[in-house]
């Protein structure tokens, strides 16, 4: 079931539903209200009580944990479920199917957490700044991903430059403090980005062998001087930069539950904010935005207008780089303090998974992450709650729901049209 | 550009030969292998605080030291891959055959580490022969795995000549499952196949964890771990007890050259290169470019599962842990310098198996770390993937022909 309702969530995605699959969507919606009705709120008993706890930060406004009814709240959920499905066979959401989609996985997970929690007590706002703090990674390494696709250069070794990254934000921070240390992850991702650059774009490589030997060079080359010199005690001083310290921000940290998730963390978790803002602004609203997208869609038709496509599609790659080094700063100076040979552990490829199902768009990479960093917390408290599901699925579905969206079964995610095409100049 | 013309002109031997040097595809693998050597020799020798301090006292002493330290390591490289060939003459003279086999130890260990990279190879040569990049052999790897193991320990009373086909068939097919998905995918839809085979890799890891974490479990054990394969299962084992050496890697060898033969020899094999090389000629000629990439992903992730298949009934007879192998991205790195060519993968899946093999003692005897291999590939696969690197560095000719290079293309049935 849970499967199903993930499924549906994917159609946040922009989508144009035929009638049939309008259709389907209201009656599944029904359905799952049924489902709710019939299994979950039979299961517990009338006088089950679920309680979210919602203070975690002293700091913040403390108000009273949401303390309700389990039956209740599951009625109440399944009563917007039916809403929703009703509306969608009478009236049909037309464009706005997908935030309605997204409202409806909110239901959902809502729904499971009444459940799953009723009789005893979870950490609400615990659960979600965890997701936050999960997300960062996924989403910085996302925004990497956009730069270069929205360029029209696939960039898969953004896992190899996240890991580069920690290494170099590790190794310099220990020396020379943690801001040098991000600095020094962002030029190694840069560098990498580089190599990629002039493989891709002078050498016309293809673009996919080009990155995948760049993620062999960079777990190779970490883990190989990680052997040699940071697990040797006499050079144990070079992994020790320790972390950035969480930094409250004044007044928007002091609102209850949503100052504790999203304004309570470190550096990496504001700069994510700002550097999607920043992005989400730049792509689409300037000049440069433009023209950086125009080498993704059509590049010919920019360099007939008098862009140089190759000078944008270097400037692209290399800003691809720099931000995926700083995500990759995130493992060492963000949340570990040191650095570990495997500590990226894939996360740039869900980052390439989040860059789809954001459909190669900032905020829907931030949507995205935040999903896929949800499905991470939710994984540290299913041994609370009475989740019927392994945490192995949970940990499965962002890459189920990746492949579903790709595949245009929900709602249907394109990528830039020239991307990972080689430009070559018409010679006259 | 540097090409002159010389055609009309008389020209010596000497730079007929040069220029034939030139566009032979093999001087630039052996070139890229060697090339990969250097920068690996080089990495060696700027990572070691020795020859900082041999080059603080002369120059001379610090040369010296650098050539010591890169000839240890790779002599410690060989003598852990082949072995000491000093003591494979001595046990050859002294015609022992305990001794023997003793001395040999080291070669069969490492073609018992060759094995899975034939088959990994010979898969990932076959995607990209059909222009597919199938990064996915990890994830083929792992379900064909869990899935010959399956077989090996819930089939019980069949004799070895029917439960170790059967055992290697279901792993294989569990594998072309995994493959079949992507390709499908990426006719019908569109999904190009490096995302779908990397999030198929993640979805493969999840569920083996799963399955060996809780309903394939065996519950006598403390640690999770699959129950051992029965002893019918045990794909045959040509020496004693240590020495691993197995039926696999024949068949691996064999695979290799049934897949030449289709590839080479059948019309079926000309319709997966065509659609490799242009998808779009070969539609409007009439193949079905839907049934052979659908057809060429699934035999590609079905090969690979063999090579999950091979590991745990020749080698390790049950599966303790997800653990990533590794196997996809070095067997793509061993297609490329393959040149996608599947009997070309026996000679590369032997360079790799053998230098990961002796990587270990390497390790321990030079004390350079066994990712100094990954390293080497990387390079491998730049100065492979970039020809013009090669030439411009060793001053060859650019090619008068413009070069072949490996790439995927990507299309859909569906516009």
């Amino acid at each position: 079931m849970e499967n199903k309702t993930q499924t549906e969530k994917t159609s946040k995605i922009r989508s144009f539903l035929s009638s049939t699959q309008r259709w389907i969507l209201g009656i599944v919606f029904i359905l799952v209200a049924v489902f709710m009705e019939l299994v979950l709120v039979k299961d517990l008993g009338a006088t089950e009580v679920t309680t979210f706890a919602t203070n975690i930060d002293s700091n913040a406004i403390q108000i009273p944990d949401w303390v309700f009814n389990s039956r209740l709240g599951l009625h109440v959920i399944a009563g917007f479920c039916v809403g929703l499905g009703l509306f969608q066979l009478v009236r049909g959401f037309k464009k706005k199917t997908g935030i309605f989609v997204g409202i409806f996985g909110v239901l959902i997970v809502l729904g499971f957490l009444i459940w799953g929690a009723s009789g005893s007590s979870i950490s609400f706002t615990g659960m979600l700044a965890v997701m936050v703090v999960r997300s960062v990674p996924i989403t910085i390494g996302a925004l990497s991903g956009i730069l270069s696709e929205r360029a029209g250069i696939v960039n898969i070794a953004i896992e190899g430059m996240m890991i580069a990254g920690a290494f170099a934000g590790a190794v310099i921070g220990s020396l020379f403090g943690l801001w040098a240390g991000v600095l020094a992850a962002i030029l190694t991702g840069t560098l990498l980005a580089l190599v990629h650059a002039v493989l891709s774009i002078k050498y016309k490589v293809d673009q996919i062998i080009s990155g995948t030997m760049i993620n062999i060079f960079s777990s190779g080359l970490t883990s190989y001087l990680y052997l040699k010199f940071l697990q040797q005690p006499a050079h144990a001083y070079l992994n020790q930069s320790g972390f950035f310290k969480p930094y409250a921000i004044p007044l928007l940290s002091k609102i209850p539950v949503i100052g504790p998730i999203f304004f309570n963390h470190n550096i990496f978790i504001y700069l994510m904010y700002i550097l999607v803002f920043v992005l989400s602004i730049a792509l689409f609203k300037t000049k440069w935005g433009l023209r950086h997208r125009a080498m993704g869609e059509y590049p010919k038709a920019a360099d007939t207008l008098g862009v140089n496509v190759f000078r944008t599609r270097y400037i692209a790659c290399l800003l691809s780089g720099a931000v995926a080094g700083l995500g990759g700063a995130y493992f060492s100076l963000g949340s570990v303090g040191r650095f570990e040979q495997t500590m990226t552990a894939g996360r740039g490829f869900i980052a390439l998974a989040a860059m789809i199902f954001g459909n190669w768009n900032p905020v829907g990479s931030l949507g995205a992450g935040m999903l896929f960093g949800f499905s991470e917390s939710l994984t540290t408290k299913l041994s609370i709650l009475r989740f019927p599901i392994p945490a192995e699925v949970l940990l499965m579905l962002p890459y189920v729901i990746t492949i579903v969206v790709l595949a245009g079964v929900v709602g249907r995610s394109r990528g830039p049209a020239a991307d990972g095409v080689p430009y070559e100049k018409e010679s006259l | 550009m540097t090409t002159t013309k010389t055609s009309g002109e008389k020209r010596s031997f000497l730079s007929i030969f040069y220029e034939e040097l030139s566009n032979n595809s093999l001087t630039i693998i052996i070139l890229s292998i060697l090339s990969g050597f250097i920068m690996g020799g080089i990495l060696v020798v700027l990572t070691d605080p020795e020859v900082y301090k041999a080059f603080g006292t002369s120059i001379g002493s610090g040369l010296s030291t650098s050539w010591k330290l890169v000839a240890n390591t790779y002599s410690s490289l060989f003598l852990g891959a082949i072995g000491d060939p000093a003591k494979i003459g001595a046990a050859l003279k002294s015609g022992d055959s305990a001794l023997i086999l003793k001395a040999f130890t080291p070669i069969l260990e490492s073609l018992v580490v060759t094995t899975p990279y034939l088959f990994t190879g010979v898969a990932v040569a076959l995607g990209f022969k059909a222009g597919l990049f199938n990064i996915g052999a990890e994830g083929q790897v792992l379900v064909g795995t869990i899935a010959a193991g399956w077989a090996g320990w819930t089939f019980t009373g069949l004799s070895p000549w029917v439960h170790v086909p059967l055992a290697m068939l279901i792993g294989a097919a569990a594998g072309a499952i995994w493959g079949f998905v992507p390709g499908w995918l990426k006719v019908k839809t569109g999904a190009h196949e490096v995302i779908t085979t990397i999030m198929m890799n993640y979805i493969a890891y999840y569920l083996i964890y799963y399955l060996i974490a809780a309903p394939l479990r065996d519950t006598t054990q403390t640690t999770p771990k699959t129950p051992m394969i029965l002893q019918s299962a045990h794909l045959y084992r040509f020496f004693p007890d240590p020495i691993r050496f197995h039926l696999g890697f024949f068949i691996a060898i064999a695979v290799a050259f049934i897949v030449w033969f289709i590839l080479f020899k059948t019309t079926w094999g000309y319709e997966i290169r065509s659609v490799g090389l242009n998808p779009n000629a070969s539609k409007y000629a009439g193949m079905s470019i839907t049934t052979i990439t659908v057809a060429a992903m699934s035999l590609s992730g079905g090969i690979a599962g063999l090579a999950g298949a091979s590991e745990i009934l020749g080698v390790t007879w049950r599966q303790s842990q997800a653990l990533s192998t590794g196997y996809g991205f070095d067997s793509i790195a061993l297609a490329l310098l393959a040149q996608n060519h599947p009997l070309g993968v026996i000679l590369t899946a032997l360079l790799f198996g053998f230098l990961k093999s002796g990587s270990r003692v390497m390790q321990v005897r030079a004390g350079v770390p066994i990712y100094i291999i990954n390293i080497l590939q990387a390079f491998i696969i730049l100065f492979i993937a970039a020809p013009a690197i090669v030439r411009t560095i060793y001053r060859l000719k650019q090619p008068s022909v413009k070069e072949v290079s490996t790439s995927t293309v990507s299309f859909s049935e569906r516009k």
